[in-house]
C-alpha cells in the first residue's frame, strides 16, 4: 500500500488541506471574525517550536544520552512563566511601536538604527541556516526511507548517497514555492498571517497526534508498558548508562546550559517572536498560553524515551535513531500509522520552515534590502506611489534565497551532525540577541554602539567556536584550524577556546559567546552615549507599562513635525514657532525642519512652548488633538478658555497694579523732593531772619551799653542814641511782623475777606498816604486812572498793602528831587493791570528775579545799609498770586523800573463809578 | 486589581521553584539507581517535576481572575 505514489500523494493531500485551513482562516480575518482569536490557537501556534527536531531528533538526542532532548523543552516551560513579564512587555511595545520582526524591534530600541537592523537581519539568516537545513535534512531522509518501504534502509551519507542531496534539494524547491505562496500572497497590515497561523496551529495538532500515536503503539503495542521497555533496557549493558545519564562528567552543566540556551531561543528564534508577538491578537490569550504550551511540550516528549529504548531494542547496530520513530511502526508493516508519522514529520519541518521563513524574509525586505534601495538614490524608490508588489518581490527572492541557503549548508556541513546537534548551533546563533534585546527592554542605558558591539562579538564568536567547525568537521575544508587553532595557537582552538576543554561544544560556545556579547554590550553602552532618538525610543521600551495613552512617545506615528509647527504657529505666530522648531532643530544637529521627526521630545518641546503661552492643561490637550487626531470636547474647550481668559485677566491686573505702584512712587519721589527743598528752604529762612533780627538787636544793645556805661554824656548825645534806639526798635518790630504775616500768607492761616472792591479809591489812598514820604524824598508821584475802572473781588486791605509796598519802594529808589513815580490802572483782557513806574536806578536783568525772593535786596549789602527788611516784594507777590493775579518788574538800570501786578476782573461787573483824578 | 497583581510574584514563585526542581542538587539526587512502577527514578522525577509545574501555573493562571 505505501507505494511511492501514495506517498506523494498523501503529502500533497495534507499541503492542499493546509491550504484550504489558510484561505478559510484569511476570509474569516476579512470578515472581522478571526478563527485565531481565542487562546486555544494562540497556544497551539506558539507549539512551532516543536519541528522535525522535536519529531526525529528528540529520540535520536535520547539514544544517545538519555535526558539531553529534555532541557530544550523544560528551558521554555521555565521561561514562559517569566513571559507575563517579559512576553507582555514585547507585545505592548511591539504593537506600540509597530514593530514587524526581531531586527526591527532590536533597531527601532537603539534609535531605529538602520545598521542594527541590517546586523541583526544577518545574524538571524546565518544562524537560523543550519536549522533550516536540519528540517530538509529530517523531510529528505524520511522520503527516502519511506520510498524504500518495506525495506528500512539507512540513507548513509551524502557521499555514499546522492539521491539524498537531490531530494533534499527538490524538498528545499519544494517548501521555497510552498512558503512563497502561503506568506507572500499580499502585504499584510502590520505584518500578520491569520491564515498561516491557522495552518500552523493545525499543524501542531497533527504533529502531536502522529507522535502521539507512535509512542502509544511503540509503549504498548511493541511493548508492555513503560515498566517493561525500560525493564529491558535496564538489562542491556550498552544501555544501562542511560538510565543515569546525569552521572557523566560534565552532565550537569551542559544541562543547566541547554536549558538557558532553550530558554532563550523561545524567545529570540525568528519564527518564536513572529508566532508570540506579531501574530498575538490579544495579551489575554497568554493568560492560558502560560500552561497549555507547556503541556503540549511535556504530551509531544512523553514518549520520546519509550521510542528511543524501544528502538534500541528492537533494531541492531546501523539504524540511526533519528530514524525510529518512523522506522519502528514501518518494522512492523504499520502502514497507516507509518503515513501518519511521515506526514507528521512534514508537518513538524513545514510549519517550522513557513514561519522561519516568512519571518526571516520580513526581516531581509524590512529591515536589509529595502533600507539600502532607499538610501540608492538613483533608483528613486521612495517616489513610488505603490510599493507592495515591490516588496512582495523582495520577499520572494528572500524566501528561495533562505531555502538555497539552507540547502547548501546541509550539503556542506549538515551530513557530519545529528538532528538536534544541528539545531543547537541555531540556538546559540539566535541567543546572541539576548543581551541587547533584554538590556534594551529592562535597561535605558543601553546605547547603539553598544547594542553593534556585543551583537558583532557574541556573533564572532559563535562563528568560530560553532560554525568553523561544523564546516570542518564536514570535511568541507581541512580539519588543521579545528585541531591546532587558528595560526597554529593551541589556545585559539574554536572547541577549545583558552584552553576551556571538557565541556559540550554548545556550552562551550555558549559560555564564551556570552561573555564577550554582554561585556562588548555593557561596557561599549557605559562608555558611550545616546542620541536624543535612541534616549526616546529606551524611554519608550523600557517605560512602556507606566506610560499611558497620552504619553508623546505613543504619538510618533500620527502625526509630524509641520503639523506640530502649525500648532505652534497658531499659537505662537508662524514666524515664532519656526524660529523654535529651527533652534531646536539645530540643537539636535539637523539642518532644517523638515528632517525633525514628531518623537516624544519634539511633542514635549512643542507642549512645553504651548504651556508657556497657554497653560500646561490646554497645551496638553492641543497637542494631542494633533498627535492623537482626537476630537476636541467641548470640555477641553471649555479648559482651554477658562484658563486662558485667566492668565489674560491676571495679567492685565498685574498691569495695572505695577502702573499705579509706578505713578505712586514717581509721586512720591516728587514729594520727597519737595519736603527736601522746603526743609532747606526753612533751615534758609531761620538762618536768615536770625541774622536780620540779630542786625537791629546789636545796634539796640550797643548803643544800650553805651548810654549805660557812661552816665556823664551829654544830653544831646543822648537824645541822638535813644532816637537810634527807638528806630531800631521799629525796624525790629516791622520786621517781626512782616515775617509773621509771611507765614501766615505762607502756611494758609492768614485770613481773607474777599468783597469788590474800586481799585481807583485804593490807589488814590494809597497815593494819598504816601504823599508825605514823597514830599519829604522832594518825588513828584501821579496816577493816571481810566475813567471807569472794572470792580475787583479781592481783599481790599491787602491790595492795598501792596500798593503801599510798590510806593514807599519806588520813592526809596527813586533820585532826590528828580525822581517821579508813576500809578497807572488799565483794562486788559479778563483782568486789571496796575503800574508802578519811577526813574531810579533800575534793577539789572539777573537781579528782576531775585528781589521777589525773601530777605535779598538788591545793592551791597555789606556797604550799603538796606533801606527795606527784604521781605515786601516776598509778601506783595504772596498776597497778588492768592489773590489770582499776577507781580512782575521791567526794568533797564539806570532808567527806571515798571512794577505791575493784575488781578483778575470779578465774575460779575460791578457798578463802574466816574472817578475825578486826584 | 489586588488579585492580579498576584499573579505576577506567583509567578516569579513558580519560575524559581522550576529553577529548582530542574537544577543541581535536584537532579543529582534523582540520578539514581532506582525505579518508580519500573520506570527510572531520573525519568519519573523531570516528568513528574515537569507535570506538577504546569498543574500549579494552571492554577494560578485560571483561578486567579
Amino acid at each position: 500500500m505505501l507505494q511511492s505514489w501514495v506517498v506523494v500523494f498523501g503529502s500533497f493531500g495534507y499541503i492542499a488541506l493546509l491550504f484550504a485551513i489558510a484561505w478559510y482562516a484569511d476570509r474569516r480575518a476579512k470578515a472581522g471574525r478571526s478563527v485565531i482569536s481565542n487562546p486555544l490557537i494562540y497556544s497551539l501556534s506558539l507549539a512551532v517550536y516543536a519541528t522535525a527536531w522535536t519529531f526525529y531528533g528528540s529520540v535520536g538526542r535520547a539514544a544517545h544520552d538519555g535526558v539531553g532532548f529534555l532541557p530544550i523543552y523544560i528551558g521554555p516551560t521555565l521561561m514562559i512563566l517569566l513571559w507575563w513579564f517579559v512576553l507582555r512587555k514585547m507585545i505592548r511595545v511591539s504593537k506600540l511601536a509597530r514593530i514587524t520582526s526581531l531586527a526591527d524591534f532590536v533597531a527601532s530600541r537603539y534609535g531605529k538604527s538602520a545598521l542594527l537592523g541590517g546586523l541583526v537581519t544577518v545574524i538571524a539568516v546565518i544562524g537560523i541556516l543550519p536549522y533550516i537545513s536540519l528540517q530538509l535534512k529530517a523531510v529528505s531522509s524520511s522520503f527516502q526511507i519511506i520510498f524504500r518501504y518495506p525495506e528500512i534502509v539507512m540513507p548513509g551519507n551524502t557521499g555514499a548517497n546522492p539521491i539524498l542531496k537531490v531530494t533534499a534539494f527538490y524538498v528545499a524547491c519544494f517548501m521555497a514555492l510552498f512558503t512563497i505562496a502561503f506568506g507572500t500572497r499580499h502585504v499584510d497590515v502590520g505584518e500578520r498571517h491569520e491564515g498561516m497561523v491557522a495552518a500552523i496551529a493545525f499543524e501542531s495538532i497533527v504533529k502531536l497526534v502522529a507522535f502521539l500515536a507512535v509512542g502509544l503503539y511503540v509503549t504498548f503495542g511493541l511493548f508492555d508498558g513503560f515498566g517493561d521497555i525500560f525493564g529491558r533496557a535496564a538489562q542491556r549493558e550498552d544501555l544501562a548508562r542511560l538510565m543515569t545519564p546525569l552521572a557523566a562528567e560534565g552532565a550537569l552543566a551542559n544541562w543547566a546550559w541547554m536549558t538557558v540556551l532553550s530558554m532563550l531561543a523561545i524567545v529570540f528564534l525568528p519564527r518564536q517572536f513572529q508566532v508570540a508577538v506579531i501574530e498575538n491578537v490579544e495579551e489575554k490569550h497568554l493568560k492560558t498560553a502560560v500552561w497549555l504550551f507547556p503541556l503540549y511540550m511535556l504530551a509531544i516528549n512523553l514518549f520520546v524515551l519509550p521510542i528511543a529504548f524501544g528502538g534500541l531494542l528492537a533494531f541492531p547496530q546501523g539504524v540511526d535513531p533519528d530514524t525510529f520513530v518512523l522506522t519502528l511502526p514501518m518494522s512492523r508493516h504499520m502502514e497507516g500509522l507509518t503515513l501518519l508519522v511521515f506526514v507528521g514529520g512534514i508537518s513538524a519541518a513545514t510549519g517550522m520552515v513557513i514561519v522561519e521563513t516568512i519571518a526571516l524574509s520580513t526581516m531581509v525586505c524590512n529591515d536589509l534590502v529595502m533600507p539600502i534601495l532607499l538610501r540608492w538614490r538613483r533608483l528613486n524608490i521612495a517616489s513610488r506611489r505603490d510599493l507592495t508588489s515591490l516588496l512582495l518581490e523582495i520577499r520572494r527572492g528572500a524566501i528561495v534565497v533562505i531555502l538555497l541557503l539552507g540547502y547548501l549548508y546541509f550539503v556542506a556541513a549538515g551530513e557530519a551532525y545529528a538532528l538536534v546537534s544541528i539545531g543547537l548551533i541555531s540556538f546559540a546563533a539566535v541567543a546572541q540577541f539576548a543581551p541587547a534585546f533584554l538590556g534594551g527592554l529592562y535597561w535605558k542605558g543601553g546605547t547603539r554602539n553598544g547594542a553593534l558591539a556585543g551583537l558583532s562579538a557574541g556573533f564572532a564568536v559563535w562563528f568560530y567556536t560553532l560554525l568553523l567547525p561544523a564546516f570542518a568537521k564536514s570535511g568541507w575544508f581541512g580539519m588543521t584550524v579545528v585541531e591546532e587553532g587558528l595560526f597554529g595557537l593551541a589556545a585559539l582552538r574554536p572547541t577549545e577556546l583558552f584552553g576551556l576543554a571538557g565541556l559540550d561544544q554548545i556550552t562551550h560556545a555558549m559560555i564564551w559567546s556570552m561573555i564577550a556579547n554582554i561585556g562588548a554590550f555593557v561596557s561599549v553602552s557605559l562608555t558611550g552615549r545616546q542620541s536624543a532618538t535612541e534616549h526616546s525610543q529606551a524611554t519608550l521600551f523600557v517605560d512602556v507599562f507606566t506610560q499611558t495613552g497620552e504619553r508623546g512617545s505613543l504619538w510618533r506615528t500620527t502625526t509630524s513635525a509641520s503639523a506640530l509647527q502649525t500648532l505652534l504657529g497658531r499659537f505662537l505666530g508662524p514666524t515664532r514657532a519656526a524660529e523654535l522648531f529651527l533652534a531646536y532643530a539645530g540643537s539636535r544637529g539637523l539642518r532644517s525642519v523638515e528632517e525633525l521627526e514628531a518623537d516624544a521630545e519634539l511633542l514635549s518641546f512643542a507642549e512645553l512652548q504651548l504651556a508657556g503661552t497657554i497653560g500646561a492643561a490646554s497645551a496638553h490637550a492641543m497637542v494631542a488633538t494633533v498627535a492623537q487626531e482626537e476630537p476636541l470636547g467641548m470640555d477641553e474647550v471649555m479648559t482651554i478658555i477658562d484658563e486662558a481668559s485667566h492668565v489674560i485677566a491676571y495679567s492685565h491686573q498685574l498691569e495695572e497694579k505695577q502702573q499705579e505702584l509706578e505713578a505712586a512712587t514717581a509721586s512720591l519721589r516728587t514729594a520727597n523732593e519737595s519736603l527736601k527743598e522746603l526743609d532747606r528752604l526753612k533751615d534758609d529762612f531761620i538762618s536768615t531772619v536770625t541774622h536780620e533780627l540779630r542786625t537791629p538787636l546789636t545796634s539796640i544793645r550797643a548803643f544800650s551799653e553805651i548810654l549805660h556805661d557812661n552816665p556823664d554824656i551829654d544830653a544831646a548825645e543822648r537824645h541822638r542814641f535813644l532816637g537810634l534806639i527807638i528806630k531800631e526798635s521799629e525796624r525790629l518790630t516791622r520786621l517781626i511782623n512782616q515775617v509773621l504775616d509771611l507765614a501766615k500768607l505762607e502756611s494758609g492761616l492768614a485770613e481773607w475777606q474777599s468783597s469788590n472792591i474800586d481799585l481807583a479809591e485804593i490807589v488814590n489812598d494809597a497815593v494819598g498816604s504816601t504823599s508825605q514820604i514823597f514830599k519829604g524824598r522832594g518825588v513828584k508821584v501821579e496816577a493816571h486812572l481810566p475813567a471807569t475802572v472794572p470792580a475787583v473781588v479781592a481783599d481790599r486791605d491787602r491790595v492795598m498793602q501792596v500798593m503801599l509796598n510798590l510806593l514807599s519802594n519806588a520813592v526809596n529808589f527813586s533820585p532826590s528831587g528828580t525822581g517821579r513815580v508813576v500809578v497807572r490802572v488799565e483794562t486788559e483782557g479778563t483782568g486789571v493791570r496796575i503800574d508802578v513806574e519811577d526813574n531810579g536806578v533800575g534793577i539789572s536783568r539777573e537781579h528782576r528775579d531775585v528781589i521777589f525772593e525773601k530777605f535779598r535786596q538788591v545793592g551791597d549789602t555789606l556797604t550799603q545799609k538796606p533801606a527795606g527788611t527784604g521781605l515786601g516784594l516776598a509778601i506783595c507777590r504772596q498776597i497778588v498770586t492768592r489773590l489770582g493775579g499776577r507781580l512782575w518788574v521791567e526794568s533797564e538800570p539806570g532808567r527806571g523800573s515798571v512794577f505791575s501786578f493784575t488781578l483778575p476782573l470779578a465774575a460779575l461787573p460791578a457798578a463802574v463809578r466816574p472817578r475825578a483824578v486826584a | 486589581m489586588p488579585k492580579s497583581s498576584r499573579k505576577g510574584p506567583r509567578l516569579v514563585g513558580l519560575f524559581l521553584l522550576g529553577c529548582l526542581f530542574f537544577n543541581y542538587p535536584m537532579l543529582a539526587v534523582a540520578n539514581a539507581r532506582a525505579t518508580v512502577l519500573g520506570v527510572p527514578v531520573l525519568y519519573a522525577y523531570l516528568f513528574a517535576a515537569w507535570a506538577l509545574l504546569i498543574v500549579l501555573v494552571a492554577f494560578i493562571m485560571e483561578r486567579t481572575e
